[in-house]
């Protein structure tokens, strides 16, 4: 049986003395789209702080290849971020420098390529996400969809085995939203990337995700686990019902 | 795992790249120029390229852009490129890459404008950020004026914080520096006063140069740097995140509900500041001079209050007021004019500092100007 590529054991968040979430356990296997859904404020994105290692688990492990992040010295740890890429909800891409600097740093610092070759990835990574052209660009000078292209861009520019996605649809237009999740499909079909992605886009959910996670926030915990449509179909809770269907009823 | 390697081979006017090995990022790959370079006969009439990529192992990004690099030389020689050799999800990434066209203009402007061009340019923009200044002046001004009358909702609690953090906050740093203005003054006045017997007189220059001058003008500068500073970071910080806009869309004034309160805050406080920089900064004169010196406390005051009078000490508390005035107006004014990006928060800050420090000396001359001239 080959290791999950994400597995998380007995997780409590905790953010001071307020828990977020307890007793999450489920693992994430290779080449699946992953997804963790939830009502606003339900811990989305501070679980995919914990998946990537920025912030500790209250209780709990999580482990990336058999490995645990938090634990690791600091060459196995950077061993570890070489194989992750992430895109935040914001884009994050580093102000003071163009789309083609943004996504040759993760280059520079952990290949050998020349220059040359490192201008060429670029520029194919930028054609990926639609932004051929763009190079000489700010983040400053482009809107705000553009900034989230640019920022998968960076993201993928290693070809990761695991991405990392905090609501990649937030702040896009339909068509590239759309475009984003072909992308996304895209990704795991060639290269067989793990795909986790936090998001409550219903559409994209049941577009993209192989398995989803709920995290209920009255319960505190998760409370399904499987493909969206089969939850739709057969949901475990009301709450899991009234997400997945847009439904209002029961609530007060 | 074999390095990726590609070989080109011509058959029939058509001519095929055969891949293979594992193509990584990791290791060095081929380039399609560097394999044309190397078998110059076999392309010469070519009219189609094939791949054959039947040993091809593991990919990743090099073999796209490998196969970039062979569009590009396809496209330059008007020779097809057909893709059907190739694995069907290079096929699809391939395409995906090239779905949105390349943007056809440049970022860069094309060409430099001539010596007049630019200097219209810059006499257009100096004169708007002129009118920039005017108008921010004055509409705090008119905000000022409509305080009392109640007409302007000023956040009060965001004063107080101005003040708290201009009070205790500041005082630590504020000692410091006075203190050793103070010593470093009296320094001055003990070894030049001693050549000419008249080292008594030190405490002349203490009091003096502490109450007119360097008192408001290190406490100015001190603010300056930490408050102005402050106040164009923090705006600057509410500009990008559209903050500020969404006061504006509300029909709420940023004047009256960011500036007003900051302002008034540091101009309240700046004058108090001024007073106790004076007051430390006597205190270190007096302790350097007691040491080097045969007086007593009371020699060294009461010789400080032969020479100096109330109106030294109110007119450094009145250069107090005028800074707290122009370090308010510096950092926010900066703050306001931010513009995009995390860098141009940096760059507001910095330009606070140095407007701020600016216009403090520049009051400064001018003030003592006028009361060198009202013989005061």
């Amino acid at each position: 049986m080959t290791t999950p590529a994400i597995e998380v054991r007995n997780l409590i968040m905790q953010y001071g003395e307020l828990v977020i979430m307890r007793d999450l356990n489920f693992s994430i296997q290779r080449g699946e789209v992953f997804v963790i859904m939830g009502g606003s404020g339900s811990g989305k994105s501070t679980l995919l702080k914990h998946l990537i290692g920025l912030k500790a688990p209250a209780e709990g492990t999580i482990l990336f290849d058999g490995e645990d992040i938090l634990a690791s010295d600091e060459l196995q740890r950077k061993a570890v971020l070489r194989r992750m890429g992430v895109l935040y909800q914001n884009g994050a891409l580093w102000s003071g420098l163009t789309l083609a600097e943004n996504v040759a740093l993760p280059l520079q610092e952990f290949t050998t390529l020349d220059a040359r070759a490192i201008e060429e990835v670029v520029a194919l990574k930028l054609a990926l996400v639609g932004l051929r052209g763009f190079g000489e660009f700010y983040p400053a000078a482009i809107s705000g969809g553009m900034r989230k292209r640019a920022a998968l861009a960076r993201a993928i520019a290693l070809d990761p085995e695991v991405l990392f996605f905090d609501e990649p649809s937030s702040g896009l237009d339909p068509i590239s939203a759309s475009r984003l999740d072909d992308l996304i499909v895209e990704l795991k079909a060639s290269f067989g990337t793990t795909i986790v992605v936090v998001t409550h886009d219903l559409e994209s959910i049941f577009r993209i995700a192989d398995r989803a996670l709920f995290l209920d926030i009255t319960e505190k915990t998760m409370t399904a686990l499987g493909h969206p449509a089969e939850l739709r179909d057969h949901p475990p809770s009301d709450e899991v019902h009234r997400f997945l269907t847009r439904s209002s009823e029961g609530l007060s | 795992m074999t390095s990726g390697l590609a070989e080109l081979r011509a058959a029939d006017g058509t001519l095929v790249t055969v891949l293979s090995g594992d193509w990584s990022l990791e290791r060095e790959t081929p380039r399609f120029e560097a394999l044309v370079a190397g078998s110059e006969s076999a392309h010469g009439k070519a009219v189609s390229l094939t791949v054959d990529a039947t040993q091809l192992g593991a990919w990743d990004s090099s073999l796209l852009v490998f196969l970039e690099q062979a569009q590009v030389y396809c496209d330059a020689q008007q020779i097809d490129l057909d893709p059907s050799g190739l694995p069907e999800q290079v096929t699809r990434l391939l395409a995906l890459s090239r779905a949105v066209p390349e943007r056809a203009t440049s970022v860069n402007t094309p060409d430099r404008p001539s010596a007049i061009t630019r200097f219209g340019a810059s006499a257009l923009s100096t004169w708007a950020s002129i009118e920039q200044t005017l108008t921010f002046a004055g509409q705090v001004a008119i905000a000022a004026a409509q305080l009392p009358t109640g007409k302007v909702r000023m956040r009060w609690r965001d004063f107080w914080v101005v003040v708290q953090s201009n009070s205790s906050g500041a005082l630590p740093i504020v000692t410091l520096i006075a203190l050793l203005v103070g010593v470093i003054i009296a320094f001055l006045g003990v070894v030049v006063l001693e050549r000419f017997g008249a080292g008594y007189y030190s405490s002349y220059l203490v009091g003096f140069g502490m109450l007119r001058e360097m008192g408001a003008l290190m406490t100015g500068i001190i603010m300056a740097g930490r408050t102005g500073a402050g106040f164009a970071a923090e705006l600057g910080s509410m500009k990008i995140t559209e903050e500020i806009d969404a006061f504006v869309t509300l029909g709420v004034s940023p004047i009256e509900h960011l500036v007003l309160p900051r302002m008034l805050g540091i101009l309240l406080m700046m004058p108090l500041l001024t007073l106790y920089a004076d007051f430390v900064g006597i205190m270190g004169g007096m302790m350097v001079a007691l040491s080097l010196l045969d007086l007593s406390a009371t020699q060294f005051v009461g010789g400080m209050l032969m020479a100096v009078t109330l109106s030294d000490a109110l007119l450094g508390v009145f250069k107090g007021f005028v800074f707290g005035l122009l370090i308010g107006f510096a950092g926010c004014l900066k703050g306001l004019q931010t513009g995009n990006g995390a860098s141009a928060v940096g760059r507001a800050a910095t330009s606070a500092v140095v407007l701020g420090i600016t216009l403090i000396i520049l009051a400064n001359a001018v003030i003592d100007w006028l009361a060198a001239l009202l013989d005061i």
